[in-house]
């Protein structure tokens, strides 16, 4: 594999950034919402973009916010940003049995930095080694889309009217489920633990005791409780594929 | 303020940590079938948590954060992708709250 001539680089490069263009715009409207979202939560626009600039995390960001709103602790931030992102650390270990070997290590750490669902996505479905470079392409695009996204919906969310704004706030959670009603549909496991999330989740909304903590304390406990029991009860296949998320 | 910085730095710095590690320390393939699976089931779990009720209380009326899930769920299982289940949601909370 000939993964460092300057041409192929280049080529690769030109490559990823015409893909990342669909994600980037996808990013821009969902960091709209994120935005409105910080600005909720207390952030300043600037706060807003340094978040998405250093965390590249929709789900992620959003539960961080929702501890900064509630004033929580840094356990409490430490906890949540560890559970919202636990996925990465399974996409992190998936790229990591592709890469070349001989690739130059500060590589790794700069394709960590920018693991999404949808960068992810479309590195992984490339055959062969991940080519670094292809990567960056589409971060060239897609990351400031995200991060200057997060940061106009922070100063325009009190610009629009209220209805746009109630509009608006709903794109990330429409972003959720494009996530995770296709594996829901294709797997049958997958749609009941589903479906179970949302009663449990509605549930200790407003049974007593359990709705007066948190919104991230509850989303760590649900979240710990049923992935943990559906392990159990349906463990996986060892050599099942990782889903690369669209 | 100032304590918002603290914040998003911890943020960063886990977020980071959680996507570097791997990529860093492991080579091999992880063996133990429970933590797979477990990590398998983590996204899903936390997303559809997430989502639900918070999205039906993210808007002005709960009957159009009810309908944005109905409609985001259908979009999504009929293939939509990310960028078109999200603005099929926005577009339903913006023309039912034209009536509500």
């Amino acid at each position: 594999m000939k993964t460092y001539s300057i041409k192929q680089n280049k080529n690769a490069i030109v490559q990823g950034f015409r893909d990342g263009i669909p994600i980037g715009l996808g990013y821009f409207a969902v960091a709209f919402s994120l935005g409105i979202a910080a600005k909720n939560a207390g952030l300043t626009p600037f706060q807003a973009f340094l978040t998405s600039a250093l965390c590249h995390a929709s789900a992620g960001e959003y539960a961080g916010f929702t501890v900064i709103a509630a004033a929580a602790s840094f356990l409490e931030m430490t906890t949540i940003t560890l559970i919202a992102n636990a996925r990465y650390l399974l996409m992190s270990c998936a790229m990591s049995q592709r890469i070349d070997p001989q690739m130059p290590f500060f590589h790794r750490l700069i394709m960590s930095f920018f693991i999404t669902d949808e960068l992810f996505g479309i590195a992984i479905a490339r055959p062969g080694y991940l080519n670094p470079w292809y990567s960056y392409g589409a971060i060239l695009f897609a990351s400031p889309c995200w991060a200057v996204g997060t940061a106009l919906g922070a100063i325009a969310g009190n610009l629009l009217s209220l209805r746009l704004v109630s509009a608006f706030s709903v794109a990330l959670y429409g972003m959720f489920l494009a996530i995770f009603i296709p594996p829901a549909r294709k797997n049958k496991v997958i749609l009941g633990i589903v479906v179970l999330c949302f009663v449990c989740s509605g549930l200790a909304s407003v049974l007593p005791v359990i709705s007066a903590w948190s919104e991230g304390t509850r989303t760590i406990i649900l979240t710990l409780v049923i992935s943990a029991g559906a392990a159990l009860l349906f463990p996986r296949k060892t050599d099942e594929e990782v889903p690369a998320h669209e | 303020m100032n304590k918002n910085y603290i914040y998003i730095l911890i943020m960063a710095g886990v977020s980071f940590l959680i996507r570097a590690l791997p990529m860093t320390l492991f080579r091999k393939q992880i063996k133990s079938k429970f933590i797979q699976s477990f990590l398998y089931y983590v996204p899903y779990v936390t997303l559809s948590v997430m989502t639900f009720p918070a999205i039906v209380n993210a808007t002005q009326s709960p009957v159009s954060g009810v309908a944005a899930l109905v409609v985001g769920i259908l979009a999504a299982w009929f293939g939509a992708d990310l960028f078109k289940t999200a603005v099929a949601c926005c577009s339903v909370v913006f023309l039912l709250e034209w009536f509500l």
